[in-house]
């Protein structure tokens, strides 16, 4: 503001004062050339402190944003310098199955791929089922006291760290196995037991909240035509949840797809076709835990499990995509 | 009368998969605490692991998983906080907002192993900090962010509108009301996903083996000096956490008594994973009725 600018408010000030008509407000000694233009005119205390809370918390989110972009880049740049760099084959690497990292004409992750969506769909498929009659036993039959325990037990599975699952695969279905089909025991069979309990817990607690969300109403309506419990159940409740039942299967395998220790701790580590359930295999997580530590940074058989890494990450995004066109879908 | 058939039919078959699940929920948690509190004595908690030998304990293994989880909370929380703020009382409904929710999505179901490699090239061969708790840390707070995000926002959301409004009515900035007002009333949320969240860090694995490293350095619970290489707080020195060394011992291990080992470490985990879940509501209902007229 100009000097002239703040001079001619002043004297408007000044002329206020004299001017003043209602005389029982006391103005006291007050002048016109008290008044601090210039503060008056700067931004307050709030709104200063405004600006730094929003400064402060955009920083924050920026942050997040800053680390998943630079997340995807730097495994990026890394996975598709084998291809780039050491020119190996994009289509064969995912089409042929012999996995031989010091050679880039004989480097293909089918045999990986096929692995790890093999444990993935089976474990899921099995989940499925026993993941859905939970949450009808829980939300339709149960009492309330009874769901509670059941819930509480739930969220203490989720909780439980992947590597005890994968110990008590170890110690306990690993043997079964053995005894049970003979071989090492070691497989995509215990691999997805081991995979069905770490994601029947996570499926089932948001199948839980996908029944919860149907209205009590819908059930009443049903019932007062005359329909059963299994008819309302089966024609109403689950037909209206579906959208988001789907969701809470898509996150279960794709916390299974992502899990490396507890899976790498039961399949034995081959990398080899799958020709049977209890034939030792090696799932794309499980390569790179196994392998990341031997090789030298930059070199083909470094570049290859980022490759690996790579095609991981391409799975979890498209797992997100799949979720969001269901919601998409459900909204409608 | 089919359908009443069928209704009792399926009752039935529900019932029957209700009872397998609940048997195996119990064949779980009863296998690893029976397998394992017999050995979950003071002395395995207070010695040093072994490398050879049987009888080793997870005395460092077990101070480095809760150091880790307490350097983890220092740098998550905030930056969770601050996000959790942006989300519910600044953003608006726009299409940088949505990009920005898809980001954390997309973070949040980045396999650990993943988010474990990003740490290792940048914190540990970039940046050059080595195989180090600090490198752990900083894996362990990616893996943890938007999670804690997430939980934080549904608590600042969860605080009536009428709150923000009387505090914008008394003439205090948004900022002030939020800080004055919403932060406290949420603050029972916040610290229930705070430290639901230490469970998962105290569990986490994958993320730590190739950035908090799979060794541990000679510890001398003494020295309290940080930047001397053997003291227990020096956070530049390699560390082995609770859950690393489950599956250390059992896939590269040569200890003789590697099964008693991480059935004793997994029933520790367990049991310290029950103590969060039951922790946390305990304090979320007691600060709720302390900082509430709640009764």
């Amino acid at each position: 503001m100009s000097n002239k600018r703040i001079d001619e408010l002043k004297a408007a000030v000044r002329q206020a004062i004299k001017d003043q008509e209602v005389k029982h407000i006391d103005i006291g000694e007050l002048q016109a050339e008290d008044v601090d233009v210039k503060k008056l005119l700067k931004p307050s205390k709030e709104t200063r402190q405004e600006y730094w809370g929003k400064a402060l918390t955009s920083l924050a989110i920026l942050l997040i944003v800053v680390l998943v972009a630079s997340i995807i880049g730097f495994v990026g740049y890394h996975g598709l310098a084998t291809f780039f760099e050491n020119h190996v084959n994009f289509i064969k690497f995912l089409t042929t199955s012999v996995w031989d990292p010091s050679n880039p004409n004989k480097l293909g992750s089918l045999a990986m791929i096929v692995t790890s969506f093999l444990v993935t769909v089976l474990a899921a498929l099995i989940a499925t089922p026993f993941a859905i009659a939970v949450a009808i036993f829980m939300t339709e039959y149960s009492s309330k006291k009874s769901a509670n325990f059941l819930q509480t037990v739930i969220e203490l599975l989720v909780g439980i760290p992947s590597v005890v699952y994968g110990f008590l695969g170890l110690t306990v279905v690993v043997p079964v196995i053995r005894s049970l089909f003979g071989g090492t025991g070691f497989g995509i069979l215990a691999g997805t037991i081991v995979l069905f309990v770490m994601v029947l817990p996570t499926i089932t607690s948001l199948t839980v909240d996908a029944l919860r969300a149907v209205p009590k109403h819908f059930r009443n309506a049903s019932k007062a035509l005359g329909a059963t419990d299994w008819q309302t159940i089966s024609r109403v409740v689950l037909k209206v949840a579906t959208p988001r039942i789907l969701t809470a299967i898509i996150f279960g395998m794709a916390r299974a797809f992502g899990e490396a220790l507890a899976i790498q701790m039961v399949i034995g580590n081959a990398v080899l076709m799958p020709t049977s359930l209890i034939s030792p295999a090696s799932t794309l997580t499980s390569q790179i835990t196994t392998q990341i530590g031997n090789t030298v940074m930059g070199t083909l058989p470094n570049n290859a499990l980022w490759s690996l890494a790579l095609l991981l990450l391409a799975m979890s995004l498209f797992f997100n995509i799949l979720v969001r066109f269901i919601g998409k879908r459900g909204a409608k | 009368m089919r359908a009443a058939r069928m209704n009792r039919f399926a009752k039935g078959v529900i019932y029957t998969l209700v009872g397998i699940v609940v048997l195996i929920l119990a064949g779980i948690i009863g296998n690893i605490l029976i397998s394992g509190l017999p050995h979950l004595s003071w002395h395995f908690l207070t010695s040093e692991a072994s490398n050879f030998e049987a009888g080793g304990g997870v005395r460092d293994q077990l101070f480095n998983s809760l150091y880790l989880l307490v350097l983890t909370t220092l740098i998550s929380g905030p930056i969770a906080l601050g996000s959790a703020i942006f989300l519910s009382e600044y953003a608006g409904d726009n299409w940088l907002v949505d990009l920005i929710r898809t980001t954390i999505e997309i973070l949040s179901s980045l396999p650990s192993i993943v988010v474990g490699l990003f740490g290792y090239l940048v914190f540990v061969v970039q940046v050059g900090f080595g195989f180090s708790i600090l490198s752990g840390a900083l894996a362990l707070t990616f893996f943890n962010l938007p999670i804690l995000t997430r939980n934080m926002e549904e608590s600042l959301k969860g605080v009536p509108q009428t709150q923000r409004e009387a505090g914008l009515a008394l003439g205090l900035s948004n900022w002030k009301t939020i800080r004055g007002i919403v932060l406290p009333a949420a603050l029972p949320g916040i610290l229930t996903g705070l430290v639901l969240s230490g469970g998962r860090i105290f569990g986490e694995a994958a993320a730590l083996i190739y950035t908090a490293g799979q060794s541990g350095s000679i510890v001398d619970y003494s020295n309290w000096n940080p930047f001397s290489p053997t003291s227990f707080l020096n956070v530049m020195r390699p560390a082995e956490t609770l859950a690393v060394h489950i599956w250390k011992v059992n896939t590269e291990g040569i200890i003789p008594d590697a099964t008693l080992v991480s059935a004793a470490t997994g029933a520790l985990l367990v049991i310290v994973v029950i103590l969060f879940n039951l922790g946390s509501r305990y304090l979320g209902n007691k600060l709720y009725k302390k900082l509430t007229a709640a009764k």
